[in-house]
């Protein structure tokens, strides 16, 4: 029983890391219409940003939202040099864009900040916390899982209710509407993409300290989870997002321990789960929308 | 000085020119209606005003020239452009498309625009809650007009209204237009191909055919005149 | 892929061109449709182009010293396979990023015959495509109910899943899943022919086949299939296409290319890697460059585009001694450069060039190739419930 539920935990802990990059995919597909391959690579070099600062001696907490405002900045330019300018092109284009985006990230980061492993100062006290049946919690894990449900609630109420957050959502619904009715379409499409690096940079830096080192690979394989959970979560709902996370890293975790066959080749796991959702649900598990068009 | 003048507008979709020399007016509290064929030209004059379509002319919108304006900026002038196929957010609920309309008013008078809409058209108020993809034409026809309403503009852009919905519907749609303009002095600019109805409120019409004006005159006369009515209305 | 439009309003109408425009038939950068007839000058032109890349292309073995004949043949293979993903997301409209997955089971297919079983290199080839095409077949299928980015995702998957597979079912040199045949395997077969010549000559006559194959493919009955169930799937439908027979058997068809690509890669570079965590991923993303470098849809497209991209492989490592990092930001930047500057490929590119020159010199009206706006329109907009 206790391993089971320190399985459970494991996955819970991976699964908030794949819910926080699959929130900042949804954010972007909900606001722009784009599935960003990138974005894992700008998680990555925000997370560089908030370690290169902390080196320089600033406080982890105040590193990161250094480096968030940075990524929020830095999302807003990539929207209207690289993907405004696709605008009314094949879908097909803009996803080689961000696979371009893809390799010329990762390869800069490695260039500016070298390939050796660092280490990135954790925000959160160390230790953990005992669980009822002799299972334990690590404390970063469950400062992720606040922050990720502050997040998510923010970004509810932003969404939601607010007149920013209506603006967004009516260029994701119908772009040349919203500008009828005076709302500056391509300045929400720019918000969109920077709110979502903003939410990677986040992610990322709190992933990479929960780490013992990090280098250019750490957002690699996360991403492949994040998409599997974003794919589960039918790419329309935040919520979704999360939830899906959570289910995707404790499956892998599970299955990690109790599947020896599938030892090595656990990636099957969030592969099987999308694919087996979505040949019995086409939008996913929370989607409305048909997500059809490249 | 009308309130809105085209002075010979020409333009279209990069190399294919649609608008040949438009020259048009909408006077103040007046209903003026296009209509002609497919192809015309109809949709694009519109999208010309609302700013979507490049065009060269002088368009002026009380007094000042709007031309090469973008459709935010037109919009924020008091222009409201209903567009073909109404344009309703399907994702947002049906008090989110109101509220879209209201997006730049700064006044503390929304709500109440919102409820003196819901009295207007109650079916929108029963739905409120409602995805607005989710209702039928006419209901969504109603949305997308009382959205239009919901930023107080003083022109109203409407394109073919009257598509795809039943002539039932489009009738309590055209009375309503008719109120809106008699009750509240609104200037409206609509597109049909449902000559008819569009005629009867309208006061001014033009016949538009292949990027210019054919026929215009009051709307009384085309409705009546035989030729008119046979060459270009196709009744 | 949605067809694009020129001439959309000049002024940065958000979204897509207005609904009432209509795009005719042949609009440039899509698939001409139906094989219009062209212009003299026009089929001059294609004709001295075609004998000179021909020449080239047979000489350049004997001018060229082994190692750039290896680049060659390497273009080759990946040319093969960006065909075979053309016929899949060009032709077909299914997105898959997973082809490089398909690409390594021909590689292993190969090498572990030659290795375990002691064949000789070209009967494994035949072997390969077979095998690679009835995985395609296998994936095709769950790929009816997936669409567009989730497929693109599952595809994905499969490109990351397959080195995992690799490493723990292949055992080659120290236990590692990588598989090197001896160069003598692939020795010439032709006397007087160099080992580089040989093998360059090989993929070269494989490759013709295959676009000679390809050609017909869409030139014909399927060909059209393909495309009307990539452009208007509910229409194909009722007029009798088979949509669920026409997708698995491009699906099985475009794995097979990629897996032919896969066996001659073992020849060529004298190995099977499955070691490296994302060269699958990057094998998948090469051959989807390669074809939207080329143009998509077109027949010489890929093709161009592979050479263009082992090129600009071997250029930037040369550009940046010391700094092989940069490669991927390079080979990044060049991808994003192409989209924005010529999003048709080059092939696209030449053939907007030679039809404009067609159209200078005939004599008749120019086909319609700009939208034509029309105030007609269906019932509704995409919000309507009829």
């Amino acid at each position: 029983m206790q391993l089971f539920l320190e399985q459970v935990l494991n996955g819970i802990g991976n699964g908030v890391v794949y819910g926080s990059v699959a929130l900042a995919l949804v954010l972007i597909f909900r606001t722009t219409g784009v599935l960003n391959f990138a974005q894992g690579e700008m998680a990555l070099f925000s997370t560089y940003i908030s370690w290169k600062l902390t080196e320089t001696g600033l406080p982890v907490v105040g590193a990161i939202v250094i480096s968030m405002l940075i990524a929020f900045v830095a999302g807003g330019v990539l929207q209207f040099t690289l993907i405004r300018p696709m605008e009314g092109r094949s879908q097909l284009n803009v996803v080689i864009v961000t696979l371009g985006l893809f390799l010329a990230i990762n390869s800069l980061a490695q260039l500016f900040f070298g390939t050796d492993p660092q280490l990135m100062p954790s925000a959160f006290p160390s230790g953990g916390v005992d669980l009822f049946g002799g299972a334990r919690i690590q404390k970063d894990t469950i400062g992720l899982i606040v922050v990720l449900l502050v997040e998510c609630l923010a970004l509810w109420v932003l969404l939601n209710k607010t007149r920013l957050g209506l603006k967004l959502r009516a260029v994701a619904a119908d772009p040349v509407s919203a500008r009828l009715h005076g709302i500056r379409a391509g300045w929400m499409l720019m918000f969109g993409w920077a709110l979502a690096a903003m939410i990677g940079a986040l992610a990322g830096s709190l992933v990479a300290a929960e780490r013992t080192g990090f280098d250019a690979t750490l957002m690699q394989i996360i991403l492949v989870y994040a998409l599997a959970a974003a794919a589960l979560g039918g790419f329309d709902s935040i919520w979704g997002a999360v939830i899906c996370g959570l289910i995707v890293g404790i499956a892998d975790a599970l299955t990690i321990q109790y599947v020896d066959a599938l030892d090595g080749i656990e990636v099957v796991v969030p592969l099987g789960l999308i694919l087996v959702v979505l040949i019995v649900s086409p939008n996913g598990l929370f989607g409305k929308r048909t997500v059809e068009r490249v | 000085m009308s309130l809105l003048e085209l002075d010979e507008v020409v333009g279209g979709y990069g190399q294919v020119q649609v608008l040949h020399g438009i020259d048009l007016a909408v006077d103040e509290g007046k209903v003026a209606v296009v209509l002609g064929a497919n192809g015309a030209g109809k949709t694009t004059t519109l999208r010309a005003i609302s700013g979507q379509v490049h065009v060269t002319g002088d368009i002026r919108f009380a007094g000042t020239s709007i031309v090469g304006k973008g459709p935010e900026a037109v919009s924020k002038l008091g222009i409201a452009h209903v567009p073909q196929g109404r344009g309703t957010f399907g994702e947002l609920t049906v008090e989110e498309n109101l509220r879209v309309g209201a997006i730049n008013r700064r006044d503390n008078d929304i709500q109440r625009d919102l409820d003196r809409w819901y009295g207007v058209f109650p079916r929108l108020g029963e739905r409120r809650t409602q995805e607005a993809g989710s209702m039928s034409g006419g209901e969504q026809q109603m949305l997308a007009l009382a959205r239009a309403m919901m930023a107080r503009p003083r022109l109203l852009l409407l394109d073919e209204p009257s598509l795809g919905l039943a002539p039932l519907v489009t009738r309590e749609l055209f009375t309503r237009l008719g109120d809106l303009n008699r009750n509240e002095g609104l200037s409206i600019l609509v597109v049909e191909q449902n000559a008819n109805l569009a005629l009867d409120i309208g006061q001014w019409g033009y016949v538009l055919e292949t990027g210019h004006i054919a026929v215009e005159g009051p709307a009384e006369q085309l409705h009546d005149d035989e030729a008119v009515r046979k060459a270009y209305l196709g009744f | 892929m949605a067809t694009e439009q020129t001439g959309a309003a000049t002024e940065p109408v958000l979204g897509v061109a207005p609904p009432d425009v209509m795009v005719a038939p042949a609009a440039a950068g899509t698939t001409p449709p139906l094989w219009p007839p062209v212009p003299r000058v026009v089929f001059v032109a294609r004709v001295i182009i075609g004998v000179a890349l021909s020449a080239a292309a047979l000489y350049a073995p004997f001018y060229f010293q082994p190692t750039m004949n290896r680049v060659l043949s390497q273009a080759i293979y990946l040319a093969i396979a960006a065909m075979g993903l053309n016929l899949l997301l060009g032709f077909n409209g299914q997105v898959s990023i997973g082809h490089g997955a398909f690409y390594g089971v021909g590689a292993f297919t190969s090498a572990i015959l030659m290795i375990d079983y002691g064949w000789s290199f070209e009967p494994t080839i035949i072997a390969s495509a077979l095998l690679t095409g009835v995985f395609g077949l296998l994936v095709g299928l769950p790929a009816l109910r997936v669409r567009g980015l989730y497929l693109a995702l599952v595809t994905l998957g499969l490109a990351v899943l397959f080195p995992r597979v690799a490493q723990k079912f292949v055992d080659g040199t120290g236990g590692r899943p990588l598989l090197r045949p001896s160069r003598k395997e692939f020795s010439s077969l032709i006397e007087g022919l160099a080992d580089d010549q040989w093998v360059y000559f090989l993929s070269l006559a494989i490759m013709v086949a295959l676009f000679f194959l390809a050609w017909n493919l869409t030139r014909g009955r399927v060909g059209r299939a393909m495309v009307a169930v990539r452009d208007q799937e509910l229409a194909a439908s009722t007029v009798g296409v088979n949509l669920a027979g026409t997708k698995v058997t491009t699906f099985a068809i475009s794995a097979a290319y990629a897996g032919v690509a896969g066996s001659l890669s073992v020849m060529v570079d004298a190995l099977a890697d499955g070691t490296n965590p994302v060269l699958y991923f990057q094998r998948s993303i090469e051959f989807l460059v390669a074809m939207t470098i080329g143009g998509a849809a077109t027949m010489l497209g890929p093709a161009v585009g592979a050479l263009a991209l082992v090129l600009l492989r071997r250029n930037t490592q040369d550009l940046i001694e010391g700094k092989e990092i940069l490669a991927p930001a390079i080979y990044g930047a060049s991808l994003i450069a192409f989209v924005f500057v010529l999003p048709e490929g080059v092939v696209g590119g030449v053939r907007r060039l030679l039809a404009w020159l067609g159209r200078r010199s005939s004599a008749k009206g120019r086909p319609p190739t700009h939208p034509i706006p029309d105030d007609s329109h269906d019932i509704g907009g995409p919000n309507e419930r009829t």
